[in-house]
C-alpha cells in the first residue's frame, strides 16, 4: 500500500552502517540460570548489537527482538558482508527506529545458533555440543536471558521493546513478565498462543529434520548434518509467510531456467524436477537457510513457540493486569499464519485490563512478511508512537 | 473518552488538549488511524459494529458518536451499545428537519444539500436521516434521558430546534 510521508526523517534512507556482533556472559556457576523446565543452564553467552547511542539518562533503550530464523544482526552491514542485518529497513538514521534518537538492542535468543548459547555450543561439562542435552527452553526463559543483557546495559526501563512473529511472542512476555521494566511494547504479527495450525506447521518441519538419516538423534555434530530435512522444514516455512496474492505475483507459473537445476541433480530428478520457478525458488532457500541455521535449534526454538501460552489457565482480563505500559499492535491484512483475529485477542486482553493500547490492521497482500516488506506503514507507526512515549 | 468512528483523531486531539481527557479512538478507515497515531492518539483499528461488546459496561465516561450515528448500517445496536460502555454518551448528528432541507424537497422535489448535509445522494457516507424530534421521539422510546442539547445553525439555535439547527448535539445517559 503506497502511503505519503512528510515527516522530516523520511527521506534519509541511510543505514546504520558497519555492525559488530558482541558477546554477553552471565550464569556462570555458581549462578546459573534456573529455566522454566526446572533445569539449570549457565554459563549462558548470548550474542548482541547495538545501534544509536545510549542517554544520559538511559532512558531511550530499545529492545528488538527476533523471529525463529532471525538474529542479533538486526541492522547494517558486518564486514565484507553484501546483505544487511533482518531489520535494516527499520533500524537507521531517520528510519522507523531511529537511531539518532533511540540505542537500538537486538541480541540472539537462547537455544539459538548464531552466537548465543544453544544446542549447537559446547557443553562445559562434556567438552562437546550439547545437542538434544540442551535444556528445553521457554519464550519466558529467552525474555529472563535478555532481561540479564539489559540489566548488563545498565538499562532501567527500556523505552520499548518490539519484535515480531516470535519477536512479537517475546514482546508479549516482557509484558508479563517485567511490566515495571517497559514503558512501552509494540507486538506485531504474534498471538498469545498458538493456534493447532501452527503447530501442525512447526511439526511438519521438525519431523521433516527429524526424518533426515543425518539427524541422528541430534548428534549429528561433526559429521553431514540433515540439510536435506532443514531444508524441506524452511521451504515450508517459506509458504507459511507468504500470501496465495504474493505468490501469484512473484511467480505466476513461470517455468523455471534449465540453468537454475540443482547441480547435483541426476537422472531421476528430472521426472521431478523444479519445472516452475517456485519450485526452484524453494529449494535455492531451503539450501541457503541450511548454510546459516542449526537443525537442532529450529528443534527447540519452534517448541518454545507452540508451547507459549500467556492465558495458561487465567482469563483474558487477568493476562496484562497491572501492566502501565502503552502498547501499539500490529497485524496485516493477509497473514494468514498469524491471522488478525490474534492480534485482536490481545488487543482485547489489554482492554480488558485498563491497559492503553492501540491496533492497526496494515492492509497488506504479503502474507506474514509483510512485517518485515511493509516498512513505509510500520515505520510511520513505530516512529508516531515511539514519540509519543513520555518518561 | 471513547470516541466511536474518530476519523483522524481531530475531536480526540483536541479534547486531549484542551480538556486534558484520557482519550481513545476507534476507526474503522486505515488511512484515518495512520493520522491518529501521529496525532499521539490511543486508537483501535475496528468495526464499532461489532467491536463494542469487547467493551466494559461503564467503562468510559463518555462515549462519543459525533457525526458517526447516522452513518452506521444499525444506529440502534450501536447507539444502546455506547450508552452502556459509557457513563454518559454524547451524541451528535446533521438535522434533516432544518428549514433550508425541507424547502428543497418541497419546492425543488429533490433530496437535499445543506451545510450540515453536504453530499450528493449518489455519493454520501449518511445511511440514515432523522430530525431532531426524531430524536427526541426515540429517546423517549427507548428511555433514554436527555440530559443536555445544543443546535448549531449559523450560531447558537435555541429557538425551534427542529426548524432551524443544522447540527444538534445530545448529552445522553441511561
Amino acid at each position: 500500500m503506497a502511503m505519503k510521508t512528510t515527516e522530516a526523517g523520511a527521506g534519509r534512507r541511510s543505514s546504520v552502517g558497519e555492525s559488530e556482533a558482541r558477546l554477553f556472559e552471565f550464569a556462570r556457576p555458581p549462578d546459573e540460570m534456573r529455566l522454566d523446565s526446572g533445569e539449570t543452564l549457565g554459563p549462558i553467552t548470548l550474542s548482541y548489537e547495538t545501534y544509536g547511542e545510549l542517554n544520559a539518562e538511559r532512558s531511550n533503550a530499545i529492545l528488538v527482538t527476533h523471529a525463529l530464523s532471525g538474529d542479533a544482526h538486526a541492522a547494517g552491514y558486518h564486514r565484507g558482508e553484501k546483505a544487511p542485518g533482518w531489520w535494516d529497513d527499520m533500524i537507521g538514521p531517520g528510519k522507523g527506529l531511529d537511531t539518532e534518537r533511540y540505542f537500538v538492542v537486538c541480541s540472539n535468543v537462547i537455544g539459538g545458533c548464531k552466537g548465543s548459547t544453544g544446542p549447537a555450543s559446547v557443553d562445559p561439562r562434556t567438552g562437546r555440543p550439547f545437542a538434544l542435552g540442551f535444556p528445553s527452553v521457554t519464550i519466558r526463559d529467552m525474555v529472563e536471558a535478555q532481561r540479564h543483557l539489559v540489566d548488563h546495559l545498565g538499562v532501567e526501563r527500556l523505552l520499548s521493546v518490539v519484535g515480531g512473529s516470535m519477536g512479537g511472542m517475546q514482546v508479549l512476555q516482557w509484558m508479563v513478565s517485567y511490566p515495571e521494566r517497559i514503558r512501552s511494547a509494540i507486538p506485531i504479527a504474534t498471538a498469545l498462543k498458538h493456534a493447532p495450525q501452527q503447530i501442525a506447521f512447526d511439526e511438519v518441519g521438525r519431523q521433516a529434520i527429524m526424518a533426515d538419516a543425518n539427524w541422528r538423534e541430534g548428534d549429528y555434530y561433526g559429521r553431514a548434518p540433515p540439510a536435506r530435512g532443514l531444508a524441506v522444514a524452511r521451504m515450508v516455512g517459506h509458504i507459511t509467510y507468504m500470501s496465495d496474492a504474493s505468490m501469484a505475483e512473484k511467480f505466476g507459473r513461470q517455468q523455471q531456467q534449465p540453468a537454475q537445476e540443482r547441480p547435483d541433480a541426476g537422472a531421476p530428478t528430472k521426472k521431478f524436477g523444479a519445472d516452475f520457478e517456485v519450485e526452484g525458488y524453494l529449494r535455492y532457500r531451503g539450501d541457503n537457510f541450511v548454510k546459516r541455521f542449526d537443525a537442532n535449534s529450529y528443534l527447540y526454538i519452534t517448541k518454545a513457540m507452540d508451547r507459549f501460552d500467556l492465558l495458561s489457565s487465567r482469563k483474558l482480563s487477568e493476562v496484562f493486569r497491572g501492566l502501565r505500559a502503552r502498547v501499539m499492535v500490529i497485524a496485516f491484512k493477509s497473514d494468514w499464519l498469524y491471522p488478525t483475529y490474534q492480534s485482536q485477542e490481545i488487543v482485547r486482553a489489554c482492554k480488558l485490563a485498563g491497559v492503553e493500547a492501540s491496533f492497526c490492521e496494515v492492509n497488506s497482500t504479503y502474507g506474514h512478511d509483510a512485517f518485515l516488506l511493509e516498512v513505509e506503514e510500520e515505520s510511520h507507526l513505530l516512529r508516531h508512537f515511539l514519540g509519543g512515549i513520555r518518561g | 473518552m471513547l470516541d466511536l468512528g474518530c476519523g483522524n483523531g481531530d475531536l480526540l486531539a483536541a479534547l486531549v488538549k484542551e480538556k486534558r481527557v484520557r482519550a481513545q479512538g476507534v476507526e474503522i478507515d486505515e488511512k484515518a488511524i495512520y493520522e491518529c497515531v501521529a496525532k499521539g492518539l490511543n486508537v483501535v483499528h475496528q468495526d464499532i459494529e461489532t467491536g463494542l461488546s469487547e467493551y466494559l459496561d461503564k467503562s468510559f465516561d463518555y462515549t462519543i458518536l459525533a457525526g458517526t450515528l447516522q452513518q452506521v448500517k444499525k444506529p440502534d445496536p450501536v447507539l444502546q451499545d455506547a450508552l452502556r460502555v459509557g457513563r454518559k454518551t454524547i451524541v451528535s448528528f446533521p438535522n434533516f428537519a432544518h428549514y433550508s432541507a425541507r424547502l428543497q424537497i418541497l419546492l425543488g422535489g429533490k433530496v437535499p444539500v445543506t451545510p450540515s448535509l453536504p453530499f450528493e445522494w449518489y455519493d454520501t457516507p449518511n445511511l440514515h436521516f432523522l430530525s431532531v424530534s426524531n430524536f427526541f421521539e426515540y429517546c423517549e422510546k427507548r428511555s433514554i434521558a436527555i440530559e443536555r442539547s445544543a443546535f448549531l445553525g449559523r450560531g447558537r439555535v435555541r429557538l425551534l430546534p427542529n426548524l432551524r439547527a443544522e447540527t444538534s448535539v445530545f448529552l445522553i445517559s441511561r
